[in-house]
């Protein structure tokens, strides 16, 4: 394979739409203001479930100032039954809300106020009473775990359980053993802007104005839903306020809106409060992890057992994959991976950045720890040791495999010194502690097309309905199509987010830059062999185009595009085909995470003091947006091993800590020096730009170095996530 | 949110002659619990352009409007330099945005963070007296472990009002008919008995117009504040202390604990056992061991009986300069 010229690609331009953004330009779902103005709803929560509605009065609701219809299972439009059709995934299938008199859990919608203000909205939803007829529900799957069960399949991974070689002989014949149970804690993506809606009806055809990071997904669970063709809905999403996986499929909101504005025949806007997101957006369940870690003497992996339990949403098919990490971190001879759920009457269970890796890495990563101190090997050179030659799974081949040099190059910049006695190093009162841990995650390539238009007098335009949820597409696609068609980055316009834009995979999974990035490089190729093939046409020799103004430069010539191309311009498709990039090899991308933490000797509380990662993403498309996007992953990653927890009170269902204050993700403060490296690379095996995801690489590895960092500080190994003061306070020395 | 009247008090003398309502300053936590429907108000009367926003030095002392807002308070030369547990406390608060808006008289006034007084759905003596308390048997890591009752264990969740409380700061209040009155900081607010719904004893109308401050406060001062994140988060437990040291004795020892009562605690039975005495590490231990001898967890926050008498020290081992004795 060519590799791409980059005079452009890789560079740290500025974010294309930045100007835009901080001038308040950039139009986000809940800006959307249409010819006709949208009136506003607000959602009714159930206050109690499992059960059924025994009364439900409106009344006082409906004559309320400025209300224009109260929406409820007895008057919502016609949908298709919740789930279907079976087949479908989780994403496309009917998402029915207000179907019927049963609530499912806790904060579900039961009514929707339609007001002409919020304020009205907001007023009239505390009119309604409801009474639900409550029955037993399942909320904790830890006290439940005797009705666990197999989940048909799991997310980002092939298979549910897997079993190499004999784990119980090796096991039992290895030299030093970790055997413990890890707890991480339910989390929800907490993204800026809350899940948000405008749903517009233009007699059958419906026009919906939303926050959401895979466009086609939506357009089918829209049809599902509703019962109507794909081809009369349109969806439209420019710019998404973040959305960390919580905006993978469509929300409550979403349904509400669009019945809602069927029902009263008007354009319905509804954005979810921050309160609302914990019952009414998806969240990451939480999960007890059992690991049985054994090695030899010289501490070489014998044997790996990683069980997982966690809570699945009844009636919505979600498993995470904690195990995944540990499946391909390290040379093993037997290994054994199981992952179980509890159905649980709670709110949606969903994927959250880095599903799997996030909270995987953080307890593998940490048993690792655990063994490598048992083996008395330093926590480098324990995974150095065990670095794998071929998938310790399936035995396949890696397409390309870096990790070492990320550990050696962490090491080095870090200055890592070796594990040192933990609680040895003090400060003051500040005990001081070192940690690192390895960051995996799987690299994919998903399909997705590109249309490129190019007009007569030099400027292009690139369509696709892939979306900017603050990531950077917009600008790595314009650099990539600018690279590819040799044109100036400020002539090539990309248009992102809409539905009636040619299909990708959006954004997901880190495989949103690599999957859209090569369908337009594509697009853009094939415009090439078309101004090539109508140079060739003219009499001119040329195997290579550049674009300079209104004119075509040829290294011999310079022809004005006019001729070429006519005054419709030149309108082009190309698309990406994973197929093609299907080697049979496993494809992943690595890091090596360092951390450096203080702990108060008297109250406990646990500060990060630097963070450094070296990264193996391939070839890096923009030093900038790359760096933003790690840095945001080791970030949450504090959140993780320190932070952030959604605490469900199990006498009733409801998550309770459901704001901004009680809900701790990391605060400026909580960042310190933060170092984020990444090598340089080309991935020839990836796809045709050479890059490989890092959208959610930055998570990985990143709380486990701190969790480890903790344990050198203080000695206390904590197994449950996040590390509070009172998990360390009972073993700091009296003062 | 219920929609309510809105009138603007023009001066703290109109107060007689203004319609009932609920106060409103910076409106920083009235707001959301307006939105929330906790607090339900028919009326409120805006009482931010009523004057009351200056910072006077008196005979040695400061009378601070109860508008003067948080980063005023906490910026102010005379409060940096004989006040500083009270600037400390201040900036350790909330974030700058919410500073700039909040106010003296007003973070008195803020109400707890208890997550079951936040949620409509579930049982709060205080939101809903009679209702019965969902967070004694639920989630109550941050709930309180002295003074608390049966039924309610919420803390307050003011620093101001902890450092105000160790300073023996002054409110000021004026009622509708005029009467003015003097409370000592130390006693604004009440433990919840059984009516938590009532969180200080202050009268219906009854409006602080100013905070004073005391002449000659003691020349040590420490604010500590114990938190699960570094900033943005109401504390697990703090401690305002603040001593003179004459002759190698402790003097004038106060010392008050916020996040673990229902009101800012005055250490008083700590601050008897220190007070004229030699310090050291040991009597520290001896006299917060004394101070938590009738504390009790509710489960989740069983931590706080070893962590508020930890933190009480270390502050004093710092303001002392004792050598730690450690293992």
């Amino acid at each position: 394979m060519n590799r791409p010229s980059s005079s452009i690609v890789g560079t740290p331009m500025d974010r294309v739409d930045g100007l835009a953004k901080v001038t308040g330009q950039a139009c986000y779902a809940a800006d959307y203001r249409g010819d006709r103005g949208a009136a506003e709803g607000y959602i009714v929560e159930a206050p109690a479930a499992p059960g059924r509605i025994v009364r439900l009065d409106v009344e006082a609701a409906e004559q309320a100032e400025g209300v224009i219809a109260v929406i409820t299972h007895r008057n919502a439009p016609r949908q298709r039954p919740h789930g279907m059709p079976e087949d479908a995934g989780r994403f496309t299938q009917s998402h029915a809300l207000l179907e019927r008199d049963r609530v499912r859990y806790f904060g579900e919608p039961i009514a929707l106020v339609v007001a002409e203000t919020l304020e009205q909205a907001r007023h009239a939803a505390k009119l309604v009473e409801v009474e639900i007829d409550c029955g037993e529900g399942t909320f904790n799957p830890f006290e439940n775990a005797a009705s666990a069960v197999k989940p048909d399949s799991l997310d980002g991974a092939d298979q549910v359980d897997t079993d190499k070689g004999d784990f119980d002989t090796e096991y039992a014949g290895s030299d030093h053993r970790v055997d413990a149970d890890y707890h991480t804690s339910a989390q929800h993506a907490a993204a800026m802007e809350p899940h948000t809606t405008v749903a517009e009806w233009d007699g059958d055809d419906l026009t919906v104005h939303m926050a959401i990071q895979i466009v086609s997904s939506a357009v089918e669970a829209f049809s599902n839903t509703l019962g109507i063709d794909k081809e009369r809905i349109r969806i439209v999403s420019p710019f998404t306020g973040g959305g960390f996986g919580s905006k993978l499929g469509i929300h409550n909101e979403a349904v509400l809106a669009a019945l809602a504005a069927k029902a009263v025949d008007r354009p319905v806007r509804v954005v979810q409060t921050r309160r609302n997101l914990f019952s009414n957006a998806p969240h990451r369940s939480r999960h007890r992890q059992k690991l049985q870690l054994g090695a030899d003497k010289k501490g070489r992996l014998k044997a790996i057992r990683h069980a997982s339990l966690a809570a699945m949403a009844r009636d919505y098919p979600f498993a995470e994959a904690p195990a995944s990490p540990t499946r391909a971190s390290y040379a093993v001879p037997a290994l054994r991976t199981t992952h179980r759920v509890v159905k649980a009457d709670i709110p949606k269970v969903d994927s959250m950045r880095a599903p799997g890796e996030a909270i995987g890495t953080l307890t593998f990563e940490t048993a690792i720890d655990e063994l490598a101190e048992a083996c008395g090997i330093d926590p480098v050179e324990f995974r150095l040791r065990n670095e794998p030659d071929a998938d310790p799974q399936t035995g396949k081949p890696f397409a390309d495999r870096r990790l070492a040099e990320c550990l050696r190059q962490g090491a080095a910049d870090f200055g890592w010194q070796g594990r040192q006695a933990p609680g040895s190093r003090r400060q003051g009162r500040k005990l001081l502690g070192c940690g690192m841990a390895t960051a995996i995650r799987p690299n994919q390539l998903n399909p997705a097309e590109a249309e490129a238009h190019l007009t007569p007098d030099g400027r292009l335009r690139v369509r696709l309905d892939m979306t900017d949820i603050g990531t950077g597409s917009y600008t790595i696609l314009t650099q990539i199509a600018a690279d590819a068609l040799s044109i100036a980055p400020d002539r090539v316009t990309v248009e992102l987010g809409d539905s009636e834009f040619p299909e990708t995979a959006g954004s997901g999974g880190s495989f949103g830059a690599a999957s859209s990035g090569s369908a337009v490089y594509e697009a853009c190729r094939e415009m090439v062999e078309q101004l090539l093939s109508r140079l060739n046409e003219q009499g001119h020799t040329v195997n290579s185009v550049s674009i300079d103004g209104d004119r075509v430069m040829t290294g011999e010539a310079s022809v004005p595009l006019a001729t070429l191309i006519d005054a419709g311009g030149l309108t082009v498709t190309g698309e990406i085909d994973p197929d093609n990039y299907d080697s049979g090899e496993k494809n992943y991308s690595y890091g090596a995470q360092f951390a450096e933490v203080e702990v108060d000797a008297d109250t406990g509380e646990i500060r990060l003091r630097r963070l450094l990662g070296v990264f193996d993403a391939g070839r890096i498309l923009n030093q900038k947006t790359a760096r933003s996007q790690l840095m945001g992953g080791m970030i949450f990653g504090i959140g993780g091993a320190l932070l952030e927890q959604s605490l469900m009170d199990d006498r009733y269902g409801s998550f309770m800590n459901r704001d901004f204050a009680e809900y701790h993700i990391a605060v400026n403060r909580d960042v310190p020096d933060l170092q984020v490296r990444m090598l340089a690379g080309y991935s020839e095996k990836s796809n045709p730009l050479g890059s490989k995801g890092l959208g959610e690489l930055g998570i990985c590895g990143a709380g486990p170095a701190i969790a480890n960092a903790v344990y050198e500080a203080t000695g206390i190994r904590v197994r449950k996530f996040p590390i509070h003061m009172e998990d360390l306070l009972p073993s700091l020395p009296r003062s | 949110m219920k929609p309510f009247d809105y009138h603007r008090l023009a001066s703290e003398e109109a107060l007689g002659k203004m319609e009932a309502g609920r106060y409103l300053a910076g409106g920083t936590n009235l707001i959301d619990l307006m939105k929330h429907q906790i607090e339900t108000p028919d009326a409120l009367v805006d009482v931010t352009r009523a004057g009351m926003d200056t910072i006077t030095e008196t005979d040695g002392g400061l009378m601070v409007g109860s508008q003067v807002t948080n980063t005023d308070l906490a910026s102010h030369p005379a409060v940096r330099r004989d006040y500083p547990v009270l600037s400390s406390a201040l900036l350790s608060g909330a974030t700058q945005q919410l500073r700039n808006k909040a106010t003296t008289g007003g973070n008195f006034l803020q109400r707890t963070r208890c997550q079951y007084f936040y949620d409509t759905t579930r049982a709060c003596n205080k939101r809903a007296p009679g209702s019965g308390c969902d967070a004694l048997e639920g989630l109550n890591r941050y709930h309180a472990i002295l003074g608390a009752s049966e039924h309610c264990i919420a803390v307050h969740p003011s620093d101001m009002a902890v450092a105000m409380a160790a300073l023996d700061a002054v409110v000021h209040t004026r009622k509708r008919d005029g009467e003015t009155r003097a409370i000592p900081a130390t006693e604004l607010h009440r433990l919840p008995g059984d009516r938590p719904d009532i969180d200080h004893v202050l009268e219906d109308g009854e409006l602080i117009t100013s905070v004073e401050l005391p002449v000659r406060p003691p020349r040590l001062q420490a604010y500590r504040k114990v938190r699960d994140r570094a900033s943005y988060a109401f504390a697990v437990v703090s401690a305002a202390v603040a001593l003179d040291v004459d002759d190698g004795r402790m003097r004038n020892v106060r010392i008050a604990l916020g996040g673990v009562a229902h009101k800012p605690w005055r250490a008083s039975r700590a601050e008897e056992m220190l007070e004229g005495q030699q310090p050291s590490a040991e009597l520290f231990d001896r006299a917060m061991d004394a101070e938590m001898a009738e504390a009790k967890g509710q489960g989740h926050n069983d931590f706080k009986i070893r962590l508020a008498p930890r933190t009480v020290v270390a502050v004093l081992r710092d303001l002392t300069e004792v050598t730690e004795n450690d293992e």
